[in-house]
């Protein structure tokens, strides 16, 4: 009886197979390969009890990963044999998924062994081809990408912001937005598909109210808070699945009004794996708990509790008599500094500001307030202060995979300088800032703020008021700007004090613990 | 104010020397207004006709019967003109620039050539103790007339220098260029401006915060058709890598070929290092100052400290020390080149040039 049935769908089966086979046969003959330990011959040998495992999950399986296999054997083997692999990659292919396969039958036997299955993970997913599509804010030039991304805002029923003034041509693919003119004049009043938190954090962010990377991500997942807390699942949909696509529409909203931040991208990609392991069984209000308590402790441990780490690290690098440097305004590097204060290091600081955002006026007073001395500058007047200078404090808005730091524009040309005198450089960052991205300059990926910012009247006089009537004349207001490695001494993490080259391996360490 | 007036004919002698110390004093007053927030009130330039123009009314009017005289009361009145502000250099300049012609015209008169005066020094050196033998008591009937005539050479040469300077812009620049400035210099100005006429290029200028000359320059340049951009100065590293040259103008070349120059060169000279960009200084010949640069107490001047924090921020005010620095050094390994009218130059040259114009003795004035 089971002969029978299987004899038809298995022969029509095995004539798939062997007809595949054949094909392969041939490519494999016409390219006349030497290293093949696997012969001809052994290309039969799979009949039977190969086939009818494989048979269903041959033809994904080419699809899903068709590179992983023979790079995961000798991952620095020439490229060049590669095209004529074909066909003993897809026997390797489906030797590697029965191994995969076995191993986490093994793993799931023995609740113990989870990191044995981990391992055999990581090879297969680590070296999937990377077919990353390049994020749409920095393919502004190209229509096409742009055309997509207004159906999609469409589909989603969120207007699309457009861009403002006339942008400098090395600039041309990136977004540049007016602050005068906010996504959220184009929303209609009751607006059904936004929840009303999500709006005022998208104007919060678009006007600058909120600013610096640990703040927005705060801010976004207090948010997300109250949007779980507002959620309700539609009958006949799971909450895992539902939620997650009622998080998309809110998260391109945020990303018109201002784009995201890496640690803002991370804080996300953890929100949605933690809603899609909510196992179905669920009930909706645990669930909802259970959410809520994951976003915070997320919170407590990558920013609140990381901070406190940092800050143990760094107060051991601080001595008495210290002249520190800071720049700008970064959260991490002031709770630094009011802790060291506290633990009665004698130092004095010098605070590095530079227009037209101006933010070190914000870190001044908060130093001040504590009884920290301080002393002001602009970053025009860098070579006259840094003769004084003990240590650098940098704070960062990402730290790429390449070792670059990302960060506030100006960060570079302060590690520069430090560097000419021979004043080390520390930089401060959690480590759910690091990113995977790799950037050698600050032109590829980067934000444009308002143009009209750098102007400035003095004696009654604005210089540039006309610029856009003029059409030689741009402005350029950078945001952010990458700094080389070798410019930075020392990078102080919730892991440790790490140098710069060494955030690939905590990225690769970090994935392996989720 | 400070107009030349041609009234030394007409006026009766007690009048002459008022009209005269009027004169200074109203350049005095001009000079040490000049020292607040957005720089001189006039250009460096005219700063240096200025003076030079001062000089030769006091040759012409006062009395003086040698040359030795002569240069006693030139010393005097350029003590005076230094002191008024000391960071404007070109003052002290022109001074010894019409201390050398004095010696010069002086030494044609007795006949003796300034050759062998320069050589003879250090045998001088040895022989005699240092001092001088020259005292420069003779007296002769034309030395007037002729340090009158070379102090208008002086003048019609610095007239020229703008213009000089800019006709070798073709040289240096080429089309398609990414060109980078800071803040606001006429010389640059004119420079690029003339190789805009030929060659299409584009202009990044930074702003040079607080007193954001750049803007005016910006302005200007745009008004002659140059692709210009305006950065903040935080972004003066991250758009370098796009640069092929940074041309600067300077307030003062120093005599080891050093720059006292606006605030931020000093940043961008070694952003410009860093990627190997050359770096240009158009500079005429009457910046040159025979000052070596002591980071002391000399070298830095500072201005109202209310340019970088505004009294607004009243309540951390006291608390707080805020400076405003005007000048950067910027040591000559950095610079590649320096342009001024009387062609370019490598800044291992500066010495060079420094002793044909100024005479040794006079460098403490």
């Amino acid at each position: 009886n089971e002969g029978k049935e299987l004899s038809k769908e298995e022969k029509q089966r095995l004539r798939k197979q062997k007809k595949q086979q054949k094909k392969q046969k041939e490519r494999k003959n016409e390219k006349s390969e030497t290293e093949k330990e696997k012969t001809p011959v052994s290309l039969l040998p799979p009949p039977r009890p190969v086939a009818t495992q494989k048979a269903p999950s041959a033809l994904p399986a080419p699809a899903s990963a068709p590179i992983p296999v023979p790079a995961s054997a000798p991952f620095h083997s020439s490229p060049a044999p590669s095209p004529a692999d074909k066909p003993a990659k897809s026997k390797a292919e489906l030797k590697a998924e029965r191994r995969a396969r076995q191993e986490t039958d093994r793993a799931a036997k023995q609740p113990g062994s989870s990191s044995s299955g981990i391992k055999t993970k990581v090879p297969l997913s680590e070296l999937n081809p990377v077919v990353k599509r390049l994020p749409e804010h920095v393919q502004v030039d190209d229509p096409a990408v742009v055309k997509r991304l207004a159906k999609k805002l469409e589909r989603q029923q969120i207007p699309l912001r457009s861009d403002y003034g006339y942008k400098v041509s090395l600039f041309s693919h990136l977004h540049q937005y007016s602050r005068k003119a906010p996504l959220t004049q184009q929303l209609s009043i009751p607006s059904t598909v936004i929840h009303p938190s999500i709006v005022r954090l998208g104007l919060q962010y678009s006007q600058g109210i909120v600013a610096g990377s640990n703040a927005r991500s705060v801010a976004l997942l207090h948010a997300f808070k109250q949007v779980i807390r507002d959620y309700t699942t539609p009958p006949n949909e799971e909450l895992s699945r539902d939620l997650v696509n009622k998080l998309k529409p809110y998260i391109s909203f945020l990303n018109q009004c201002r784009p995201l931040s890496a640690s803002m991208g991370n804080a996300i990609k953890y929100i949605k794996k933690e809603i899609s392991n909510i196992p179905s069984q669920c009930k909706e209000e645990e669930a909802k708990t259970k959410l809520l308590t994951c976003i915070d402790r997320y919170i407590e441990e990558k920013i609140v509790l990381a901070a406190k780490a940092i800050s143990k690290y760094a107060i051991e690098k601080i001595s008495d008599g210290d002249v520190i440097l800071v720049y700008g305004c970064s959260s991490l590097v002031n709770n630094i500094l009011c802790e060291a204060f506290e633990k009665s290091r004698k130092f004095r600081v010098i605070v590095v500001d530079s227009r037209p955002r101006l933010e070190g006026r914000e870190a001044l007073r908060r130093l001040v307030q504590r009884g920290i001395s301080c002393t002001y500058v602009l970053i025009s007047a860098l070579s006259y202060i840094l003769p004084e200078v003990s240590k650098v404090f940098l704070g960062a808005h990402a730290l790429l995979a390449n070792g670059y730091v990302m960060s506030r524009v100006g960060t570079s040309q302060i590690a520069l300088v430090a560097r000419t005198f021979n004043v080390p450089v520390l930089v401060c960052c959690e480590t759910y800032k690091f990113c995977e991205k790799v950037q050698t300059d600050s032109f590829v990926s980067n934000e444009l703020d308002d143009p009209d910012d750098l102007m400035v009247t003095r004696k009654g006089k604005t210089q540039l008021e006309n610029w856009q009537d003029v059409s030689s004349l741009g402005l350029l207001n950078l945001v952010y700007d990458v700094t080389p490695p070798d410019f930075v001494d020392l990078v102080i993490t919730d892991l440790g004090m790490i140098p710069c080259t060494s955030v690939p391996v905590v990225l690769r360490v970090k994935n392996l613990d989720q | 104010m400070g107009q030349l007036v041609n009234s030394d004919n007409r006026m009766p002698g007690a009048d002459k020397e008022a009209d005269l110390t009027e004169r200074i004093e109203a350049f005095l007053a001009d000079l040490k207004r000049g020292g607040c927030g957005t720089g001189p009130i006039r250009g460096s330039g005219e700063t240096a006709r200025e003076t030079t123009a001062l000089l030769r009314k006091v040759t012409a009017q006062a009395r003086w019967s040698s040359a030795g005289d002569l240069m006693e009361i030139i010393r005097k009145e350029g003590r005076r003109m230094t002191a008024a502000q000391p960071s404007e250099t070109t003052v002290g300049n022109m001074v010894l620039r019409v201390l050398k012609i004095i010696r010069e015209e002086y030494a044609r008169s007795r006949g003796s050539s300034e050759e062998t005066d320069q050589q003879e020094s250090l045998h001088k050196l040895l022989t005699s103790g240092g001092l001088s033998e020259e005292n420069f008591r003779q007296h002769f009937v034309h030395l007037k007339a002729n340090v009158i005539e070379a102090i208008n050479e002086l003048l019609t040469e610095l007239d020229g220098t703008t213009d000089n300077i800019a006709m070798q812009a073709l040289e240096h620049i080429h089309s398609n260029e990414v060109i980078m400035t800071v803040g606001r210099s006429r010389t640059v100005e004119a420079f690029l401006k003339d190789a805009a006429r030929k060659r299409k290029f584009h202009v990044i200028v930074a702003e040079c915060a607080p007193f954001c000359q750049g803007h005016e320059m910006a302005t200007n340049l745009s008004k002659a058709s140059i692709e210009t951009t305006v950065i903040a100065d935080a972004a003066i590293f991250a758009v370098m890598s796009r640069v092929n040259k940074v041309i600067i103008g300077t307030q003062t070349v120093l005599a080891n070929g050093g720059l006292r120059a606006v605030n931020g060169t000093h940043t961008v000279a070694l952003a410009a290092r860093h990627h190997s960009t050359p770096l240009i200084v158009c500079a005429p010949m009457f910046k040159l100052s025979p000052q070596f640069p002591n980071e002391e107490d000399t070298f830095h001047k500072f201005v109202s400290p209310h340019e970088v924090l505004p009294f607004t921020e009243g309540e951390i005010l006291s608390k707080v020390n805020v400076h405003c620095p005007v000048f950067d050094y910027v040591p000559p390994e950095l610079i590649t080149l320096f342009i001024s009218n009387i062609g370019g130059n490598a800044p291992s040259y500066i010495y060079r040039l420094m002793s044909e114009l100024y005479h040794p003795e006079d460098h403490d004035l």
